[in-house]
């Protein structure tokens, strides 16, 4: 049996940070909490924060759960936190300069060429182009779990277009308005200040041929996915257009959108739609959701796309391994943030090791997302860890695998009361002339007893996350 | 704004004015059955309905012969329907939830709680809901989103399109319920100036929720030129024509002073042209053109204006 940190408790003590919202629930009158919980859904439901699931069918108006007990980070954890991930931040857009550029870290035989070049998201229509400020990656969602108390791991880095930040902030809102209480006296550091920072964080990674102030819009691939919600949500607290495909045109160098005045020249997207339907003539072309001709706009710098092209090739499970030796290389630092320990099948002595024992470990997809396509060797049958080892045998170069890590836990209402449960957390780290993030994160809290997956599309919920002030 | 925006405030402000009007074809043809009738039965009323609507060939095929709860079915519930409340709802919604960054939260909140419970209306077993309630849940609904799209939003150019799309749906619903009478009463030209003449006019009146209105504008009887008058040209009757038309060029001519004069105002130049030529007639005139001819007329011009406002705005100059 693994022994969980618990977030809450030191030994049977709690611990400072919780120490108030021990009280708050100590003090709780029967009935109150499934009082507040029925609200809580109530007002997710009528400001309409949904969250479709892919391939399930179903209601596409499903509510994630949401957890009124919050999860709790003091001063100094937080500060090491945040330096640790600007850290990585750094690195990251540091390696995607290099590899579109001279590619030094491979020359220096650091990181192989194979696992570049050939890399799936590796965009070679971008190879020598450099966008504004050299950031290539402007939003980075970095997964981190916790394993003790001074023990972080990096899970993985997303580059491309990290969901979940509405999130965030609405489960701040909506804490603020249920339970004011709670918030008097200021300890708890605010978060509202994001959408100001990210739109900050764009216009200041305008184009060379942009001279007024940059037009900025998010480019989202309609009503029907499953992030339209945040995509509207962004929008609006920053004052952008919210744009489809269809409604930007390129002509000549510059990118228009379509208004009711006439085209109004566009010169920074935030787009929330994957690489290969930006451009049908560059890339899929049958893809409906782009632009054509967008890449050459961005190409000669007419208009700047966040995250860049290309910028995908950083957050590859297969590259991650090597994120800690970006960062020795590129600032000659020592990683803050520790990666989990990872065997890259491709590899002959990690393959043996992990047929071996992959009934302890968890076998990631290098390229899948959102818990699908892998496998939890000590939550699973014989029958499924066999089928499993087949889909490994057939492509072994497709799997990464790491321990399963004892991810703390962190008290969570459930039907008994009040009971610890696995929590990772996703900060949003925003890069632009400045790095910055805001004191918070998504917190996602797997709500089944024993469970460590937290993905909402697999059953997972969420958390208010309070970083509390000296 | 986005042409794509201004498009689905648009057509939000049109599915919103549909459904009402699909509810209020409902109340008529529901109505219209419950008179002493002639000997062929309600079918003829019910189909006069759905041929005033331009679903008639629709119906036909799907459904086959003509009954009040196939009717109501189709005119309420059938998404194949496109002019159904709750086709008309739903699309509603989705042009809402688009335009999420145009709208207020009172605005999106009255919409978003019409279709939830719609969705739930529609899981009721069709026996235990009858038609005065469906009808009433349509106008219920609308009417709280059209007081918190006045009461909240601001009277900006996505304003004035939501408010154009309720005014051209509004003059074309009205137009089609006039020739739903057309369509009933055509068959049975001896009926004119009877006591089932008088009936008719009155259920239409009442089926738009004009009935004590047309009493304070015109005193006592109900005739068939002086109800024809209160909804084609009385400036006083919320949903005549006229009034409609009026307030589309009202919003149009403030699209153009907000836009200025690079931006093309086609749709403006004809909608004024259509008003002034209404106001050019008196019903004697309309009368002796025709009733049907005239609305024939007048539901070509609405639909030339659409266009315009079409071309005008909604393809953002590329």
């Amino acid at each position: 049996m693994m022994s969980y940190y618990n977030e809450m408790f030191e030994g049977d003590k709690v611990r400072d940070p919780y120490a108030r919202l021990r009280d708050w629930v100590e003090t709780m009158p029967d009935d109150f909490r499934q009082m507040k919980q029925a609200e809580a859904e109530a007002l997710f439901r009528r400001i309409g924060i949904t969250f479709a699931v892919y391939g399930e069918g179903g209601d596409p108006d499903r509510l994630i759960p949401f957890d009124m007990m919050p999860r709790v980070f003091e001063q100094a954890e937080w500060r090491r936190l945040e330096r640790g991930i600007k850290q990585r931040a750094r690195a990251l857009n540091a390696f995607l300069r290099d590899v579109y550029g001279r590619g030094e870290i491979i020359r220096a035989g650091r990181i192989p060429a194979r696992l570049v070049y050939q890399n799936e998201a590796y965009e070679k229509a971008v190879v020598g182009v450099v966008p504004p400020r050299g950031v290539y990656s402007h939003i980075i969602g970095i997964d981190l779990v916790r394993t003790a108390k001074d023990e972080f791991y990096v899970l993985e880095d997303n580059c491309r277009t990290p969901s979940g930040v509405s999130y965030m902030l609405e489960n701040r809102e909506i804490m603020m308005r249920m339970f004011p209480q709670l918030f008097r006296g200021n300890k708890i550091e605010p978060v509202d200040q994001y959408p100001e920072l990210l739109r900050r964080t764009l216009e200041s990674v305008a184009p060379a041929k942009c001279s007024e102030r940059p037009t900025c819009v998010i480019l989202t691939p309609g009503h029907f996915n499953s992030a339209y919600y945040e995509h509207s949500f962004l929008a609006n607290l920053m004052g952008v257009e919210l744009v489809e495909g269809q409604d930007l045109f390129v002509d000549g160098e510059f990118c228009y959108m379509r208004t009711t005045t006439g085209p109004k020249r566009v010169d920074v997207i935030y787009r929330r739609i994957d690489d290969p339907y930006l451009d049908p003539l560059c890339f899929r072309p049958d893809s409906m959701l782009g632009i054509p001709g967008l890449m050459d706009v961005y190409r000669s710098g007419g208009v700047s796309i966040c995250s860049a092209p290309g910028a995908g090739v950083a957050d590859d499970k297969a590259i991650y391994t090597f994120v800690p030796e970006m960062v020795r290389f590129y600032l000659g630092e020592e990683p803050i943030l520790n990666n989990v320990q990872t065997w890259t099948l491709w590899k002959d002595d990690d393959y043996r090791y992990v047929m071996e024992n992959l009934g302890d470990l968890v076998v990631k997809e290098v390229h899948g997302s959102g818990g699908y396509g892998m496998l939890v060797g000590p939550k699973s049958t014989k029958e499924e860890i066999e089928a499993f080892r087949a889909k490994i045998q057939a492509n072994p170069s497709n799997y990464i695998a790491q321990p399963t890590l004892s991810l703390s836990t962190c008290p969570t209402f459930v039907d008994e009361g009040i009971a610890p449960r696995h929590v990772d957390l996703r900060p949003y780290c925003l890069c632009g002339d400045r790095i910055e993030l805001v004191p918070g994160g998504l917190t996602r809290v797997a709500l089944r007893e024993g469970s460590l997956v937290v993905n909402s599309s697999q059953g997972g919920g969420v958390k208010d996350t309070w970083v509390l002030s000296e | 704004m986005l042409s794509r925006t201004a498009s689905n405030l648009f057509w939000m402000g049109r599915h919103l004015e549909r459904a009402e009007t699909a509810a209020r074809l409902l109340d008529v043809g529901q109505r219209i059955t419950l008179m002493p009738n002639t000997e062929t039965g309600y079918q003829n009323e019910w189909n006069s309905l759905l041929q005033a609507s331009g679903t008639s060939d629709l119906f036909a095929r799907k459904y086959g012969e003509i009954t009040q709860e196939k009717v109501e079915e189709f005119i309420f519930f059938d998404r194949d329907n496109p002019s159904s409340v709750v086709g008309c709802l739903e699309k509603a919604r989705e042009s809402g939830r688009i335009v999420r960054t145009a709208l207020t939260s009172q605005v999106w909140d009255a919409l978003n709680v019409a279709y939830q419970e719609l969705r739930h209306l529609e899981r009721k077993p069709r026996a235990a809901v009858d038609t005065a309630s469906l009808v009433d849940f349509t106008t219920g609904h609308t009417s709280t989103v059209r007081g918190a799209i006045n009461a909240t939003q601001l009277r900006n150019d996505g304003w004035h399109f939501m408010n154009l799309g309720y005014g051209l749906e509004r003059a074309d619903a009205t137009a089609r319920l006039l020739d739903v009478k057309y369509f009933v009463l055509l068959p049975r030209i001896e009926f004119v100036g009877s006591g089932l003449d008088t009936y008719q006019w009155q259920v239409i009146l009442r089926a738009l929720s004009a009935h004590r209105a047309y009493h304070w504008a015109y005193g006592g009887d109900i005739t068939a030129g002086q109800v024809a008058d209160f909804l084609i040209l009385n400036g006083e009757s919320p949903r005549a024509l006229i009034t409609s038309l009026y307030e589309t060029v009202w919003h149009l001519e403030g699209l153009a002073r907000r836009y200025g004069e690079a931006v093309p105002n086609a749709a403006r130049d004809k909608a004024r042209e259509t008003l002034a030529a209404l106001q050019d007639r008196n019903i004697e005139m309309i009368f002796d053109e025709g009733l049907h001819e005239f609305l024939s007329w007048f539901i070509g011009e609405l639909s030339e204006i659409s266009n315009l406002v079409h071309q005008d705005y909604l393809q953002g100059g590329a």
